[in-house]
């Protein structure tokens, strides 16, 4: 069997806003667009993965928040509705979706021998969250790739960032070396957003793009910084100021996501492509790629 | 109908264990029996309203309001999915939840109501309902916890319910589904293995039950950021169900408290408490933190500033629409012993706010409107073409003493002080029992002679306006 490999790797939003805006046949509400920038952002990423052949998209959502362990979807399929507690007024999403159940347990068994608490989730009756099904919407509307879907420890309200990211590259170091045993080709995803200060008010519109911006000038500053290290390959940087990033812009990577992600990366060196960046509620929000493929492909 | 009242509260845990598997642990099923039996007390009480204000449903646009009249689905805890699931089928006050909605809006919270099928119910209202109401024989209401919300926002949630409560003559029963300590352990253990995580936590959690067994909940309350920072998990989701529960019970120290069970969920202190609002506790409140009647903190962020009228120096009030009703607004005037201040609404003429004569205090005539939106709070008397509206002439009191506080701390003077007041209603009709129940829970207890007039209009479409005076020598 050859060595799996991980394609690309990728930093993506989830607020169910962006799906709410594009108005697809699952979502009951309709809206009259907004925050294009994110949407096209995630167009040009469905664009550029659109000749990449993979098996499954591996992706790590913090809005299934776990606090003993971390746990995997472990059943084949999934179906039912699923409705945001938050914004139930803009996402209510019939969802239908394939699980990679051997790859999970694959993760789960090598998480497990490190010595991470871990768990499959095999209730039936278990409704995936809406930042899953958000972000594999949007990077695969079709859903015609199976995930493996891996739940947020909360580490980082129980211990603290340093912690949450010993854990995180920890996960991220057996997720890659369990995509290498499986022979399969693999997107990894980090349903993410940078800054995370949310507005408190709604407008009547939802979509009314004239009231959306950051909320403050120093969460602007740390997104950038970040996307900066991004689009200049710095991963390590990210991950030496992850502390900093994430108590001082309230950064959603307090879920683990995007520690996780570049340590499956292998800690990137070389730029990561900005497909688009935006804001939603005052919260920032990228949509990034590292291109493995066109990196890592002669290691395979 | 009966004056509307809270007959009981209580304070249940959260997590799925007590549905689930109580069997699996004897403290498991200690919480379970303490579930069983507060559900029998709720019904020889014979309550007609379940009020749920649940730590697992965090909100951040305002409060939200559960208002499907009959939510129906299962749930599965997303860390204890292997326990099993929970179908659920509640009954739903939804006339409770808007009038619940409206008031909150009155006192200038954001809030709304949910009615959506399929909204995922959380695990700690499923809990308390399954529980305390296995038949679904008694309404229930669900309210959300705001990420955001500090104390204020907090009180004012629980006004605004009571405000409802008294208004529909309700027997409601008030319950915090919440962990005492919520620190779990992040690893899986055996049933039987089950503990407080920490001594450090079962110390806490005990002074918590030490106090509500002696009624003192509002000690409770006040300690509540401390006790968030000594054994919480800095999730964004404070200890603020205590807030709204001593608001819900008048911020009373003197309850009868009893402590039914405390156990360990995973670690988390799990307990059952029963308050009952009989007086016996210790006595008299300490209340040295606010008692806010209106909510006025951070809202209306997306608005941009030139559709605020001034910058008097409060955000807009969600809820009470800025209005461009009524003559146009005047800077007040400075004359010697002039007393202004930017937190009050500006004058609708040249004059000040207040003016200082020796040790006398005279206020010029003050209304509900709001600083900076000119929003009135309880809503106009009429529209722009003068159509008369449907107002709240208790939440227009409200902001009347408030802005009148505001103006007499300016001076530096106390509520204490003030010695008269004239008040004017444009319908003594209609509006005097109103206007007289918010005096008697607010100047009333101050005790200045008072005389109450009824004129034909105000300047601005308000039904109320005091003059008042004050005698600042003590």
């Amino acid at each position: 069997m050859a060595k799996g490999q991980i394609v690309a790797g990728c930093i993506a939003p989830h607020p169910p806003h962006l799906v709410y805006a594009e108005n697809p046949p699952q979502n009951e509400p309709v809206a009259e667009g907004g925050w294009e920038q994110l949407r096209w952002g995630y167009e040009r990423l469905r664009a550029s993965l659109a000749d990449i052949d993979y098996d499954a998209i591996v992706l790590l959502s913090p809005h299934w928040q776990t606090y003993v362990g971390t746990h995997f979807l472990g059943l084949p399929h999934f179906e039912g509705l699923s409705v945001d507690p938050i914004f139930p007024n803009l996402f209510r999403y019939h969802y239908d979706m394939n699980v990679d159940v051997e790859l999970a347990k694959a993760i789960h068994d090598e998480a497990e021998a490190a010595g991470l608490p871990v768990k499959m989730m095999e209730n039936p009756d278990f409704r995936v969250d809406y930042g899953t099904i958000t972000t594999g919407h949007l990077f695969n509307p079709d859903w015609d790739k199976p995930l493996v879907v891996i739940s947020s420890n909360r580490s980082t309200a129980y211990y603290s960032v340093e912690v949450m990211q010993e854990m995180m590259i920890e996960l991220g170091r057996v997720t890659r070396k369990a995509i290498e045993a499986s022979g399969k080709k693999v997107v990894v995803l980090a349903s993410n957003s940078l800054s995370h200060r949310h507005f408190t008010t709604e407008s009547e519109v939802p979509e009314d793009m004239s009231k959306e911006h950051i909320t403050s000038h120093a969460m602007h500053l740390w997104d950038m910084r970040m996307i900066e290290y991004m689009r200049t390959g710095q991963a390590q940087r990210i991950l030496d100021e992850m502390p900093e990033f994430t108590e001082q812009a309230i950064a959603e990577s307090d879920g683990g996501g995007l520690s996780w992600l570049l340590s499956t990366l292998d800690v990137p060196t070389y730029p990561a492509t900005l497909h688009g960046y935006g804001t939603i509620i005052g919260t920032g929000n990228a949509v990034v790629e590292w291109p493995c493929h066109a990196h890592e492909v002669s290691e395979a | 109908m009966s004056a509307g009242e809270v007959v009981a509260s209580f304070v249940v845990p959260v997590h799925p264990h007590t549905v689930l598997a109580p069997e699996q642990n004897a403290g498991w099923q200690r919480l379970r029996d303490a579930f069983d039996e507060a559900a029998q007390t709720i019904r020889e009480l014979e309550a007609d309203l379940i009020i749920v204000y649940s730590t697992t449903w965090p909100s951040i646009i305002g409060h939200q309001i559960q208002a499907d009249p009959n939510p129906e689905w299962v749930m599965v805890d997303h860390d204890f999915h292997d326990l099993g699931s929970i179908p659920y089928s509640f009954n739903i006050d939804a006339e409770f939840a808007h009038a619940w909605d409206e008031a909150n809006q009155n006192r200038g919270l954001q809030s709304r109501c949910v009615n959506y099928k399929g909204f995922p119910i959380d695990v700690g209202s499923v809990v308390a309902l399954t529980l305390l109401n296995p038949d679904n024989k008694i309404p229930a209401v669900i309210v959300s916890s705001n990420m955001y919300a500090n104390r204020s926002e907090t009180t004012v949630l629980a006004k605004a319910c009571l405000d409802v409560v008294k208004a529909q003559g309700r027997r409601a029963v008030a319950v915090t589904a919440m962990s005492l300590s919520n620190r779990m352990f992040t690893d899986f253990i055996e049933p039987e293995n089950d503990k407080i995580h920490s001594l450090k936590d079962d110390e806490w959690n005990r002074k918590i039950l030490e106090f509500l067994e002696q009624g003192r909940l509002e000690d409770v309350g006040q300690l509540s950021r401390t006790i968030h920072r000594q054994i919480r998990v800095q999730k964004v989701v404070a200890f603020k169900p205590m807030w709204w529960l001593s608001a819900m019970n008048g911020n009373r120290n003197d309850l009868t408290g009893r402590i039914m069970a405390y156990e360990a969920i995973h670690g988390a202190g799990g307990a059952v408490v029963s308050l009952d609002p009989t007086p016996s506790g210790a006595g008299d409140k300490e209340y040295d933190e606010d008692d806010v009647e209106y909510f006025h903190g951070e809202r209306g962020v997306l608005d941009t500033i030139d559709e605020v009228e001034d910058d008097g120096g409060s955000p807009p009030q969600e809820g009470s629409k800025p209005t461009k009703q009524g003559p146009d607004l005047w800077e007040p005037t400075e004359a010697e012993g002039s007393v202004n201040t930017t937190t009050a609404p500006k004058p609708v003429g040249a004059y000040p706010h207040a003016r200082r004569v020796g040790d006398m205090l005279f206020l010029s005539g003050v209304g509900p409107r709001q600083p900076g939106t000119n929003a009135i709070p309880g809503g106009p008397i009429h529209d722009n073409e003068g159509v008369p509206l449907e107002y709240d002439i208790r939440a227009q009191t409200h902001a009347v003493v408030e802005n009148v506080r505001r103006i007499v701390e300016e001076a530096g003077a106390r509520m204490d002080q003030i010695v008269d007041v004239t008040t004017f209603l444009v319908d003594m009709k209609r509006d005097f029992a109103g206007y007289n129940e918010v005096w008697a829970e607010t100047l009333g207890k101050v005790g200045p002679t008072r005389t109450t007039l009824a004129i034909d209009a105000l300047p601005t479409p308000i039904a109320v306006e005091m003059k008042v005076i004050v005698h600042m020598a003590d």
